[in-house]
């Protein structure tokens, strides 16, 4: 831990990543269900598919703390259960069961074979395993292939062989699948291009004549050697390989995918060829290519030869991809290849992972945005579809043929069942809370082209309500209660009131009965179901025992005194005196209740009584908890020995108002926990641990739920045992059903005055709650996902995003790279030569926007994301400009006015960068926000990358120079200038007259600027390039920033140069102040530096809960939300890390070196 | 004598088993081909950066992906001519 930094940040990490870079389909869990395994940056998430449901579940989740690059699922022979096999950054290869009793990944293997980070010529790029599970080959870019053997020993463990080398040096591998070659040896295919003879040649001739080639590696396994077997050239655009099936299912070999083709291959068939059909449409280029970009292979049940590919190209078009085989006279398939086959199938976003899965889905991994999950509705046998053969083209991809077409249309062989949430990619996020709610709203921009989202994310989980209806009066209390200890559900709804008592039978309807047993003309403390088929019921004046033949025993307070507060469970009852006494009843084998002959004095006024519930195959609850205005909790003894004794007391800082002993799952055993929940009249929440032996009270923890006293009701959510906690708003506290660590988060619901749980036969886990004169019926069906999402649609992919400063409306930057405008479309569309077919328009949505290279589709959307929940006006920009910064800024010279400044760039190209101008936009905003106003536009040289108000004025960087801008009549006019970064200007941020400036290589800048010369002045700068992508300034001389290689990090300017800068009349001073080493005079410290393993987008300095500490708000491009927390005490960072040490982790990261943990706290 | 020979032996061990590590004589083609080719392969492997480009580029993962190992076979033009 050597370090001179003397700051110490916590990473948190609020929300996943959620792109997966690959998902695999598999029996692990040892049955015939298939389950899915998606890799999601550093996540390893089993999925567990509901065919009934038609949904997708996450079962669990792994953090392995390092990248996942491949991961592949293998079976060996005769077993009926899937492995997994990872490659990651850690230099090792890794084999993982899942063990579904446990519930949990177990690491079988972990073989080092290179050294650790993602690197060329390190091996774990690519992973292929044979179809037989007896050997995989994990590939690097360049150079290194592995071949591990797999087998069993003696006890039918699965072995792993050293590692058999097929290096070739200065060959780069674009693909690798494994062969199906039945049960000869093993077969590797790659696709290879040898880079040797054109390092060598400065004539370009031997670049010009590389071939790439399909090279076949066999593993021998009788002479445990691997040999380069077969090696032939192919197209040379190929770039992916798909295993076809062989042995008995089909003819082996591969299809290879280039550009506009797919052959077909194997050492021992002709080559067959088939050109990739291309869209017809008005909009469309009939010269463009497509290239497939992902694909899976299934095979049907039944029959030899039955299996089919789908292939899908960049636009998303899904095309089936069959193989017809020569029959012999019996018409049986031989074997050998006869003719490819391909039509159109459907259209879904474009995928990094398809999986088939054997009940008739398919999931759909999505590059960018939602996850989709289809139904098979049928797999596009007879449909009307134009077919192509390979009949139709030349084997030899050098030879012309004509290009084949087809017509898009809606789907009609899958249909959706579930879109997973995605936030992937996250292009920017705020922290703002513009619903006066007690905790902010995240704010986000995410997707990409007409995928693109705006969505809010809330802390809390989603509640669907069943039943809302108004009452008579205000009810202070709500119970429901079954009639026999066998009843599954409920039977009546018992109400109280201020001196009535109403009681509703729940049946087909609702309805008041009066014959029930219950007194109506006093309130009620508790009800209880009491042994066999007793009820309880505990009012101020005593307690009611009603027997199932309608018998009543009545046990009446004594006299001058009343009831205070109770608590029952199914054989137990105890209630509170107004005088303080404690009695306390047992039910006996007659089924009557009992008083226990002492009554318990306590030191003051019971607020509050919990009993818990009567442990399996006991007679009683242990413990009786009791809470007193003293600010106590005292643990009595409810043991025949030592009944009502003092066991334990618990001090707190206000007096208890609610109390409930639970056990619980929890995350350590397996098992469960006794849990002591208290709530005070404070509003706060504490959880406390209570010794299942000893009664002893401890590890405490503490949660605010807001202003109101906090009452506790136990309530069963998805089979698990819960605790509802009301305060101002209501609270669920549960185990998180995959790491099964305990949670605490708000329900999206009003707040509620009491609760109480429900079940009924239309709603078997639901709870009951009143709120003010309401009585609601409402259920959880998902504690899964925390954060609840809402989603408005956008059209092209969004760049960057701002708030109005006083209203809620955002305003959102879109453009899109290689896609037609509405004009250019609009235009195209209107040519009268466009034949009627081709003038269809599909939802962009699915099908995506017509592409043309070099063309932007951009615009500017104000979103409402609070009332009305959708865009609100859309300005398109024409002439080719497309959106790059956008900023609102209030002029000093217009009275303080707030515009809306849009950077946009015309005729841009990406790589390398250029573009024939740049403009400011200036749009004024009318009706509080909800519509903006085109002014004016000013050309600049440049796209200008960051915009940002700045002391009433407008401060622009546009590329390497920073420039002063004020509001004109009919254009922008420039007030200062000065070159102070060496590359390109791609973010601001200030304080005061300092402005962070932040260069697009070479880290930040931080500059001063001097109103009396009106000069901009850089004085200190970094000593490392960052390839920074935002930047917040903490405080005013910190600064927290990411970069473009997933690098989170804290400057610091030194306190002499911050100091100097801000002298007054110092300009002239900084100005000739001498450089130090080619830069500014001073360097900025380092005070911090994380790797999140995401690319950062955004960082916000900001707070999250209502009074808590200010934390770093971080959004990564992959979808992961993090927070940085500050440590008060380096001493408390030491323990942390030790804590750190000995946590399993699955091996495959196994890097203790990033201090990190995952978590979710809000 | 017997210890330079055996220097010059690890040298060429490491320059066998670690592509591009350099000696006296590597010429600047050869080390920025080597720069530029690491570079490539660190972008492909790091599924947020390929990410970032695509979306920068404006198009798909795969294409890319593949467009970037197609850049490593010759990253920075042709070799220079050889010289005595």
């Amino acid at each position: 831990m050597a370090t001179t930094s003397s700051m110490f940040m916590y990473s948190l990490t609020l929300q996943p990543p959620t792109a997966v870079t690959q998902a695999i389909l598999g029996q692990f869990a040892g049955t015939k269900e298939q389950q899915i395994v998606t890799a999601a940056g550093s996540r390893l998430t089993l999925h567990r598919p509901d065919p009934s449901q038609g949904k997708i579940i996450p079962a669990l989740s792994h953090d392995v703390f390092g990248i996942i690059r491949a991961i592949a699922a293998f079976r060996l022979a005769g077993s009926s259960k899937d492995y997994i096999i990872i490659t990651s950054d850690s230099g090792r290869i890794t084999i993982v069961e899942y063990l579904p009793a446990q519930n949990k990944f177990n690491r079988l293997h972990l073989e080092t074979f290179g050294k650790s980070g993602v690197r060329r010529v390190i091996p774990g790029q690519y992973l292929a395993v044979d179809p037989k599970g007896r050997a995989c080959l994990t590939a690097s870019v360049e150079k290194n292939k592995l071949v591990y053997v797999l087998n069993r020993n003696s006890q039918a463990e699965l072995t792993i062989s050293s590692p058999l080398e097929a290096h070739k040096a200065q060959t780069l591998v674009f693909a690798l699948v494994a062969l199906d070659v039945g049960y000869a040896n093993p077969v590797f295919a790659a696709l290879e291009v040898d880079y040797g003879d054109s390092d060598q040649d400065p004539t370009g001739q031997a670049y010009e004549e590389i071939e790439k080639t399909l090279v076949y590696y066999e593993l021998d396994l009788g002479l445990n050697h691997v040999v380069r077997k077969w090696s032939d050239p192919v197209d040379r655009t190929a770039t992916i390989l798909f295993q076809v099936p062989g042995g008995t299912d089909g003819p082996s070999g591969v299809l290879v995918c280039g550009e506009d083709n797919i052959t077909y291959r194997h050492s021992n068939q002709e080559a067959f060829r088939v050109a990739i059909p291309r869209r017809k449409g008005a909009t469309e280029d009939p010269q463009r290519k497509r290239t497939i970009v992902a694909g899976v292979m299934h095979k049907l049940k039944g029959a030899a030869g039955a299996f089919f590919f789908l292939l899908q190209t960049e636009d998303g078009d899904l095309f089936k991809i069959t193989i017809e085989m020569v029959e012999d006279d019996n018409g049986q398939p031989t074997g050998e290849v006869k003719r490819l086959k391909i039509k159109y199938f459907d259209t879904v976003p474009v995928a990094s992972s398809l999986c088939i899965l054997k009940s008739g889905f398919l999931f759909v991994a999505s590059e960018f945005g939602n996850h989709q999950f289809y139904q098979f509705e049928k797999l596009g046998d007879d449909d009307e579809e134009i077919e192509f053969t390979s009949d139709n083209f030349p084997t030899d991809p050098t030879e012309p043929y004509t290009p084949v077409y087809f017509h898009p249309r809606p789907a009609e062989n899958l249909s959706l069942v579930e879109s997973i949430d995605s936030m992937n990619p996250l292009m920017d996020c705020q922290v703002a809370n513009l619903t006066e709610e007690d905790a902010p709203q995240i704010y986000s921009i995410c997707g990409t082209g007409a995928r693109s989202t705006f969505r809010t994310l809330k802390h809390g989980l989603e509640v669907s309500e069943i039943v809302e209806s108004v009452l008579p009066g205000v009810p202070s209390a709500v119970w429901t209660t079954k009639l026999t200890r066998n009843d599954t559900f409920d039977a009546y709804i018992i109400l109280s009131f201020s001196n009535v008592t109403l009681v509703l039978s729940i049946g087909e309807t609702v309805e008041e009965v009066t014959d029930t047993g219950f007194l109506s003309t006093t309130p009620t403390l508790a009800v209880q179901q009491l042994g066999e088929d007793g009820l309880i019921q505990v009012h101020p004046k005593g307690i009611r025992h009603i027997r199932a033949d309608r018998r009543i025993n009545e046990w009446a307070a004594p006299q001058h005194r009343s009831i205070v507060a109770a608590t029952t469970n199914e054989r137990q009852v105890a209630v509170a005196l107004s005088s303080g006494e404690i009695v306390y009843f047992e039910m006996d084998s007659d089924g009557s209740l009992a008083e226990y002959d002492e009554k318990k004095e306590m030191s003051g006024t019971v607020t509050c009584l919990s009993l818990g519930e009567v442990p399996e195959g006991r007679v009683r609850s242990q413990f009786l908890a009791v809470g007193c205005d003293d600010s106590t909790v005292r643990i009595l003894s409810l043991d025949p020995d030592s009944t009502l004794e003092n066991k334990s007391v618990q001090a707190l800082t206000s007096a208890p108002s609610a109390l409930s002993i639970m056990a619980m799952a929890d995350s350590s055993s397996g098992g469960s926990t006794l849990y002591l929940h208290i709530g005070l009249y404070s509003g706060v929440y504490l959880r406390t641990v209570l010794d299942e032996v000893t009664g002893e009270l401890s590890d405490t923890r503490t949660r605010f739920l807001g202003p109101k006293p906090a009452k506790l009701f136990k309530v069963s959510v998805q089979g698990q045992t819960a605790v509802l906690a009301l305060s101002s708003r209501p609270w669920l506290g549960y185990s998180d059903p995959v790491t099964k660590g305990f949670m605490l988060t708000p329900l999206n619901y009003p707040g509620l005055e009491w609760g109480w749980n429900f079940s009924s036969e239309q709603c078997t886990e639901g709870m009951v709650g009143i709120q003010g004169q309401n009585l609601r019926i409402f259920s959880i069906e998902k504690i899964t996902d925390n954060l609840l999402q809402e989603s408005i649609q956008l059209t092209y992919t969004p760049r960057r995003f701002v708030r109005h400063p006083e209203h809620p409306y955002f305003y959102t930057i879109e453009s899109d790279n290689n896609i037609l405008s509405p004009a250019t479309k609009n235009k195209l569309l209107q040519d009268p030569a466009v034949v009627n077919g081709d003038a269809t328009v599909l939802p962009p949505e699915e099908f995506g926007y017509p592409r043309g290279r070099g063309h932007w589709a951009s615009c500017i959307s104000v979103v409402d994301p609070v009332t009305e929940k959708k865009v609100l006006q859309k300005i398109d920009l024409e002439d080719n400009e497309a959106a790059v910064s956008v900023a609102t800024v209030s002029f000093a010279s217009q009275e303080d006015e707030v515009f809306l400044i849009v950077g946009t760039g015309k005729d841009m190209v990406v790589s390398p960068r250029s573009s024939t101008a740049g403009f400011i936009h200036v749009y004024r905003f009318h009706e509080d926000g909800k519509e903006i106003e085109f002014i004016h536009k000013t050309k600049v040289e440049e796209p200008p990358m960051a915009l940002l108000g700045f002391q009433g004025r407008l401060l622009a960087g546009i590329g390497k120079d920073l420039r002063i801008y004020d509001l004109g009549m009919r254009q922008l006019l420039r007030k200062a200038q000065a070159e102070v970064v060496p590359n390109l200007i791609v973010g601001l941020q200030t304080q005061g007259s300092r402005i962070v400036v932040s260069d697009v290589q070479e880290s930040i800048f931080m500059v001063v600027y001097k109103f009396q010369e009106n000069r901009l002045i850089p004085f200190v700068d970094d000593t490392v390039p960052r390839w920074t992508t935002c930047t917040t300034m903490v405080d005013y001389e910190t600064v927290a920033g990411g970069d473009k290689f997933g690098n989170l990090w804290l400057l610091r300017c030194p306190a002499k140069a911050s100091e100097e800068a801000d002298e007054e009349g110092s300009g002239a001073h900084l100005l000739h102040e001498r450089q130090y080493l080619q830069g500014a005079p001073h360097r900025l410290t380092l005070m911090a530096h994380f790797f999140p393993q995401d690319i950062p987008m955004s960082i916000h300095k900001t707070n999250l809960v209502a009074g808590g500490r200010d934390c770093l708000l971080w959004s990564g491009l992959q979808g992961t939300l993090g927070i940085l927390i500050p440590f008060i005490h380096s001493l408390a960072y030491g323990q942390e890390t030790n804590d750190r040490r000995g946590t399993g982790s699955l091996g495959a990261g196994d890097r203790a070196k990033n201090f990190c943990k995952s978590a979710h706290i809000l | 004598m017997a210890d330079k020979l055996r220097a010059q032996q690890q040298l060429e061990q490491l320059q066998a088993r670690y592509v591009g590590t350099g000696h006296a004589d590597t010429t600047k083609f050869e080390w920025t081909s080597n720069i530029h080719r690491d570079s490539y392969a660190s972008y492909i492997g790091h599924p947020p950066m390929l990410s970032y480009m695509a979306i920068g580029m404006g198009e798909c993962r795969e294409k890319v992906r593949s467009m970037m190992i197609e850049k490593m076979i010759q990253p920075v033009g042709r070799p220079p001519e050889a010289q005595d």
